[in-house]
C-alpha cells in the first residue's frame, strides 16, 4: 500500500476495529438497532453513512478556517442535514422499494452521533484529505457491524439472506426445515439486536487484551 | 487569513450566505428529482391497485410480491378496464382516477358544501368485474390506508394496506400476507345492507373459515391499529354503497 502513509492507514483501520465506532465507542446505536433484521437495508445504510460522512468531513475540513465557533454546531448539522436530504432524494427517485424500508432512519442519520462526533473531533482540526479518510474508516467500522448483525438477524430469524431462502423453505418444510428447524422470531425483533451487538463486544474484548478497561 | 471569525457580522453574513447556498443546492435536487419520484409513486399506486385485485408475482405462501415498475404500467392497462369518479350519484370515466389524492378529498369534504370525489377502479380478472376502492385511515402512529378489491357484491376479492409508522411486529402486521387474506371472502353487505367488517379480537374464529361473520381475527399487540383499520373501512366503503346499489337493480 503505498498510496497510503502509515498514519493516513491508521485513520481508515483503526475505526474498523480497535476503535469502531459501535463496539468500543458505543456510538450510533441506535439506527444499528433499527434496521438490521434484514441484509440488504444494513448495506444500504452503511453505504448512505458513508457517503454522508466521508463528504460531510471534507466540506466541514473546508470550511474549519472560516466557520464562525459560535455557531459551528448549526453549521455542523446544516451540512448533515443537507447531505442526508440528498441522499433521501436520490433514494426515492432510484431505489424507492428500499427509500420506503428504511423510512425514517435514513432522516435519522442527522441524528447519528458518529457523525456529529467526527465533525467536532476531527474535521474541524484537520485537512481535507484525512478528514476524508478519518469520515469513510469510521462510517465502514460502523457498516461493518451493521452488516454482520443484518446477517446473523437475517439469518437466523428469517432464515433468508437478501432474501433467498438459503436454510431452504419454512412453510413447505424443506431443507433444514425438513428436520425440525425453526426461525427464531425473536431475532427479527430490535431486542436482539443489542444481544448481537452485545456478543460482537464481547468477542472483540475477548480477544484483544489492550481494549480491557481497569477498574 | 485574517478573517476575524468572532465578530457579530461575520457570524451573520456566514449564515445568510449559508443558507442560500444551501437552499438553493436542495432546491435544484428536488425539483431535478421530481419527476422520477413522482413516477414512483403513481407506479407504487398502480402496483398496490393491482396487488388487491389478485395480481402479483407472488411465488411462496408469505410473499408480498408486486408486478415490477416496468412491468407495471402495461399490466395497469391490462386489467384495469375503467376508472370512475364518483361524485353524489354521478358517475363519470376518467382516466386519470388513480391520481386522486383521496387525502385532500377527506379534507375537502368537510366543507359541507363540496360533493367529494371517490375514485373507483374496475377491472376483469377471469372473466369477472372487479371494482377497487381506495381506503385511508389512522392507525395508532401515523396513517394507513388500502386498496380494497371487491365484486358487485360487495364481497372482498383481495385488499391491500400499507401504513406509515406502525410498530414493526405489532400493527405493521396489517400489510404481511395472512392478516390481509383473511378478508377474502367477507362482505361488506349482509342482507342487502352495509355492515363494516370489523378486525375482532375473540371472535372464536381465528382461522376465519366463518365468511358470513363480518368479522377477521385481529393482530396481537395492535389494537388501536385494529380498531383504526375497522374505522377506516367503515368510514370510506360505506361512501360506495350507493354505487353498488345501483350496479344491483
Amino acid at each position: 500500500m503505498g498510496l497510503l502513509s502509515k498514519k493516513d492507514r491508521k485513520l481508515i483501520l483503526d475505526p474498523l476495529a480497535d476503535d469502531n465506532p459501535i463496539t468500543i465507542q458505543v456510538l450510533g446505536i441506535c439506527s444499528a438497532l433499527a434496521i438490521t433484521a434484514q441484509l440488504k437495508p444494513s448495506i444500504v445504510m452503511a453505504v448512505s453513512v458513508i457517503f454522508v460522512l466521508g463528504v460531510g468531513n471534507v466540506v466541514i475540513s473546508l470550511m474549519r478556517n472560516i466557520i464562525p465557533s459560535k455557531i459551528r454546531i448549526i453549521v455542523q448539522l446544516i451540512v448533515v442535514a443537507t447531505l442526508v436530504i440528498i441522499v433521501d432524494q436520490v433514494l426515492k427517485a432510484f431505489a424507492y422499494s428500499l427509500s420506503k424500508e428504511l423510512s425514517v432512519f435514513i432522516g435519522l442519520i442527522i441524528t447519528n452521533c458518529i457523525i456529529m462526533g467526527r465533525f467536532e473531533a476531527f474535521a474541524l482540526g484537520n485537512g481535507p484529505w484525512r478528514s476524508f479518510l478519518d469520515g469513510v474508516g469510521n462510517a465502514l467500522g460502523y457498516g461493518v457491524i451493521l452488516i454482520i448483525v443484518g446477517f446473523f438477524r437475517e439469518l437466523l430469524g428469517s432464515g433468508t439472506l437478501f432474501g433467498f431462502k438459503v436454510l431452504g423453505d419454512s412453510v413447505e418444510k424443506t431443507g433444514l426445515y425438513a428436520i425440525g428447524y425453526e426461525n427464531n422470531g425473536f431475532m427479527v425483533l430490535p431486542p436482539m439486536a443489542l444481544i448481537v451487538v452485545g456478543i460482537i463486544i464481547w468477542v472483540q474484548r475477548s480477544r484483544n487484551k489492550a481494549l480491557i478497561e481497569e477498574h | 487569513m485574517a478573517i476575524n471569525t468572532d465578530k457579530n457580522s461575520y457570524t451573520i453574513i456566514f449564515a445568510i450566505i449559508m443558507v442560500v447556498v444551501v437552499g438553493s443546492l436542495l432546491a435544484g435536487f428536488a425539483s431535478g428529482l421530481k419527476p422520477m419520484i413522482d413516477a414512483n409513486k403513481r407506479y407504487e399506486k398502480q402496483q398496490n391497485i393491482l396487488y388487491a385485485m389478485g395480481i402479483n408475482n407472488n411465488e411462496g405462501a408469505n410473499d408480498v410480491e408486486f408486478i415490477t415498475t416496468d412491468a407495471v404500467e402495461g399490466e395497469f392497462a391490462k386489467y384495469i378496464t375503467k376508472q370512475l369518479v364518483i361524485e353524489g350519484d354521478e358517475a363519470t370515466e376518467n382516466n386519470e382516477a388513480y391520481l386522486i389524492d383521496i387525502k385532500k378529498e377527506a379534507t375537502k369534504a368537510k366543507d359541507a358544501g363540496y360533493t367529494r370525489k371517490l375514485p373507483l377502479f374496475i377491472g376483469t380478472k377471469d372473466g369477472k368485474e372487479i371494482y377497487v376502492a381506495p381506503v385511508r385511515g389512522k392507525g395508532l402512529w401515523d396513517a394507513i390506508w388500502g386498496f380494497i378489491a371487491m365484486d358487485k357484491n360487495m364481497t372482498i376479492q383481495g385488499v391491500y394496506f400499507d401504513h406509515k409508522g406502525e410498530t414493526p411486529g405489532l400493527g405493521a402486521e396489517i400489510k404481511q400476507r395472512f392478516f390481509m387474506d383473511d378478508f377474502v371472502g367477507e362482505s361488506f353487505l349482509k342482507d342487502g345492507n352495509f355492515g363494516s367488517i370489523l378486525v375482532a379480537k375473540g371472535n372464536n374464529d381465528p382461522k376465519n373459515m366463518d365468511k358470513s361473520d363480518q368479522e377477521v381475527d385481529a393482530l396481537a399487540g395492535a389494537t388501536i391499529t385494529g380498531d383504526g383499520l375497522s374505522a377506516m373501512l367503515k368510514k370510506d366503503i360505506k361512501m360506495y354503497v350507493p354505487y353498488f346499489k345501483t350496479l344491483n337493480k
